[in-house]
């Protein structure tokens, strides 16, 4: 990326955590995006075969990516669709800005995508005279407020009702003040329905690509995807290059994986299978489509095999919807285009440990994401691995970017100090005796460090007279 | 993660792992533990070569060190026995992640061999010895606290219920939100201070509100967290080891 994003996590975190609307807002949408997803998947069993096929699929996938890539260029092409490749955003951009130009287009009309954020695509074209809008109606709501999505799925979900109905009585001229949800709906739509018909070019994600058939698959609720890849004469379709998958049958597992863990519906409002241009005799669809692939990093992900599990990920939002630490903070304050759990996985890994390293730190490992994830990504290894890597300066061929920016003598020292301590059991005696003994002095120290994290909210425990192996050493226990 | 590992006939001898936590802040639930376990019958031993399982550094990006504790570990437990272990948490790091912290390690089979051993106490209780218990305290409403490790990693959380639910005279309330994590996580309660100190809060909420005079757990890692959190607010609800509540309703 051309600019780097400096973000103050501690502040972030701590004014999300201090904002009581946003926290009682994210309570109520993730308890219902968690019993909706529980409703659905309510027979373990079954969840259980359905999610490692998803896995099967996306490793089987990954494993043959290159060619799968190539696969897919050689039948989009044929199909007629152009494919560029991009290593970074910035060429992205470029391809994006190029064809717009050649069409003269300064309009755009969007579907959701995350990697158009990855891209910060809607800034990148203002800069150069193109309006973006995004018609799908959470980004819409969060466009008017100059937001980012702050959920991969549900991109306003900060938001409540009451928010909303006072952004569009704000924002949008001659609209008045309703917070009835069916009139709200009914303002967004009229505007996205002129939008819709001045668009020049539409750009749209994709969920699955598929290498058998050249397809673009395309996943959506509201019916502006369609809008969006049908209504004007040019179609971008941007993706992340690990979105490919091998086989049209691989497709229904994935969309039921999909649906289901994000929102907990059987199938979504629209599907679209995207697979040519308009074709001759045809009377609708646009008349070029694009698709450009992004790398951004994805490469070096892919490249080493505990790390590429995170490439798995389908963009479902679950992991999010059942993280007690996003729960609390929202996307927002983790900065960068990814929040939750993927995001503390995959950002650091894009951006570099010396950026995001922080996201790595902001989970107390509680598995929760794990447990929900339709394509069974080791979260917890993988944000394991990468506190490895904040502290290792070795420069290994798979280091991840920025890695070592953590290390320091002190942490180093106590971690090799508390490792004396417990790998010789006589220094351990010795400490026990000694913490039973001094214990009882420390909180009537200054909190200091680590102490004074713990203490803000929680009383210093207790260490005891005597330890487990003093005991069991006076009840007679045998050691052997 | 496979749900539970093949359980062993009744053995006659166990070993004890009583985690550094419990030998340093909550060593009478250690004691109690493998009083349960003598109780049954079974000969318990503590080696006294034992420490800490490893994960506070293994959590904390320093794999190295983690390596070095947990070797004396598979030094103390070398025989054939089961490992029984009071915490799913310690049990998962000794169970779940001894094999992947020495897979390219001349260790491997050792860790594997201790790894295949591993028992969280409230499960061996039940599954391998079936221990049937008699309550002889006076009525209480007590408030469970699942351990995320237990829930997820070593899945025995119904093991732990179903005792407490053996014993008559206890009511247990559950909590509105059983499955949420209290935001120990180990590192992470200092590290990221401010967000365990959110996570504690709304846990001590939800224990607050099923008017329970008790918190019972299977971690001491949890209880040290919550009950340090439920401390600071002048609230007084104790918590306490399922094994030391056990052992203390069934004594004669």
């Amino acid at each position: 990326m051309a600019e780097t994003v400096v973000v103050d996590f501690p502040k972030n975190f701590t004014r999300a955590l201090n904002d009581g609307q946003l926290r009682r807002n994210l309570r109520a949408a993730m308890d219902t995006l968690g019993m909706r997803r529980r409703t659905l998947f309510s027979d373990p069993v079954a969840f259980e075969q359905l999610r490692a096929r998803g896995d099967a699929i996306r490793q089987r996938a990954l494993r043959q990516l290159p060619e799968l890539l190539e696969r897919l260029e050689t039948k989009c092409t044929a199909n007629g669709i152009q494919v560029h490749w991009a290593e970074t955003p910035a060429q992205a951009n470029g391809i994006c800005l190029e064809i717009l130009r050649r069409h003269k287009a300064t309009r755009v009309i969007k579907g959701k995508s995350m990697v158009s954020e990855e891209m910060h695509l809607n800034h990148f074209l203002e800069e150069h005279g193109v309006e973006a809008l995004e018609t799908d109606l959470g980004e819409y709501i969060i466009q008017l407020d100059h937001e980012t999505p702050s959920h991969i799925i549900v991109p306003a979900i900060h938001k409540n009702r009451d928010q909303i109905a006072r952004l569009f009585h704000e924002k949008i001229p001659d609209t008045p003040y309703t917070e009835v949800v069916e009139e709200l709906n009914a303002i967004a739509r009229k505007v996205l329905r002129e939008k819709f018909f001045a668009g020049e070019v539409g750009v749209s994600g994709v969920n699955f690509a598929v290498a058998e058939t050249g397809t673009l698959c395309l996943v959506e609720n509201e019916g502006n995807g369609r809008m969006c890849t049908t209504a004007p004469p040019v179609h971008i379709a941007v993706m992340g290059l690990e979105k490919v998958v091998e086989r049209l049958e691989d497709v229904p597992p994935l969309l039921r994986l999909l649906t289901g863990s994000a929102t907990g519906q059987l199938i979504t409002t629209y599907f679209n299978m995207i697979t040519s241009p308009r074709k001759q005799g045809e009377k609708d669809g646009p008349k070029e489509v694009h698709l450009i692939l992004l790398d951004n990093g994805r490469s070096k992900i892919w490249a080493d095999p505990e790390l590429r599990q995170t490439l798995k990920c389908i963009r479902c939002g679950a992991c999010m919807n059942h993280c007690p630490v996003y729960t609390r903070l929202g996307g927002h304050a983790y900065g960068y285009v990814y929040p939750g759990p993927i995001g503390s996985i995959l950002t650091p890994q894009l951006e570099g440990l010396d950026h995001a390293g922080a996201m790595a730190t902001a989970s107390s490992f509680c598995g929760a994401c794990e447990e929900v994830c339709p394509v069974k990504i080791p979260i917890v290894d993988i944000l394991r691995r990468l506190r490895v890597e904040s502290y290792n300066k070795q420069d290994a061929s798979n280091a991840v970017k920025g890695h070592g920016y953590k290390t320091n003598a002190t942490e180093s020292l106590t971690w090799k100090a508390w490792a004396l301590s417990n790998a010789v059991p006589w220094i351990n005696a010795v400490n026990a005796k000694l913490l039973g003994l001094l214990g009882p002095l420390l909180p009537r120290l200054p909190a200091w460090g680590i102490v004074k994290g713990w203490r803000q909210s929680r009383a210093l425990p207790r260490f005891a007279g005597k330890s487990l192996h003093a005991l069991a050493k006076e009840s007679r226990i045998r050691d052997e | 993660m496979e749900c539970t590992a093949t359980m062993p006939d009744r053995p006659e001898k166990v070993y004890f792992f009583g985690t550094c936590l419990i030998d340093l802040c909550f060593p009478r639930a250690g004691m109690a533990g493998m009083e349960l376990l003598q109780r049954e019958g079974i000969q318990v031993i503590y080696p006294q070569q034992q420490s800490c399982c490893g994960q506070p550094a293994y959590n904390s990006g320093f794999p190295d060190e983690a390596r070095q504790v947990a070797r004396q570990q598979l030094k103390a437990f070398p025989q054939d026995y089961p490992v029984i272990v009071p915490s799913g948490s310690c049990g998962g790091m000794l169970k779940h992640h001894y094999p992947k912290l020495f897979a390219d390690q001349p260790e491997a089979a050792e860790a594997q061999h201790l790894a295949s051993r591993v028992f969280e106490l409230t499960e061996f209780l039940v599954n391998v010895l079936g221990v049937e218990l008699e309550d002889r305290g006076q009525p209480i409403k007590v408030t469970w606290h699942s351990s995320c490790s237990a829930l997820r990693e070593m899945r025995v959380i119904e093991y732990s219920k179903s005792l407490v639910r053996q014993l008559k005279n206890v009511e247990v309330i559950e909590l509105q939100r059983e499955r949420e994590c209290c935001g120990f996580g180990g590192s992470f309660s200092v590290k990221q201070a401010d967000l365990s100190s959110a996570m504690v809060a709304d846990k001590v909420a939800d224990i607050e509100q099923t008017g329970a005079s008790l918190l019972l757990s299977g971690d001491c890692g949890c209880l040290m967290h919550i009950g340090g959190a439920l401390e600071h607010r002048k609230i007084a609800i104790p918590v306490k080891h399922i094994a030391e509540f056990i052992l203390e309703r069934t004594r004669g």
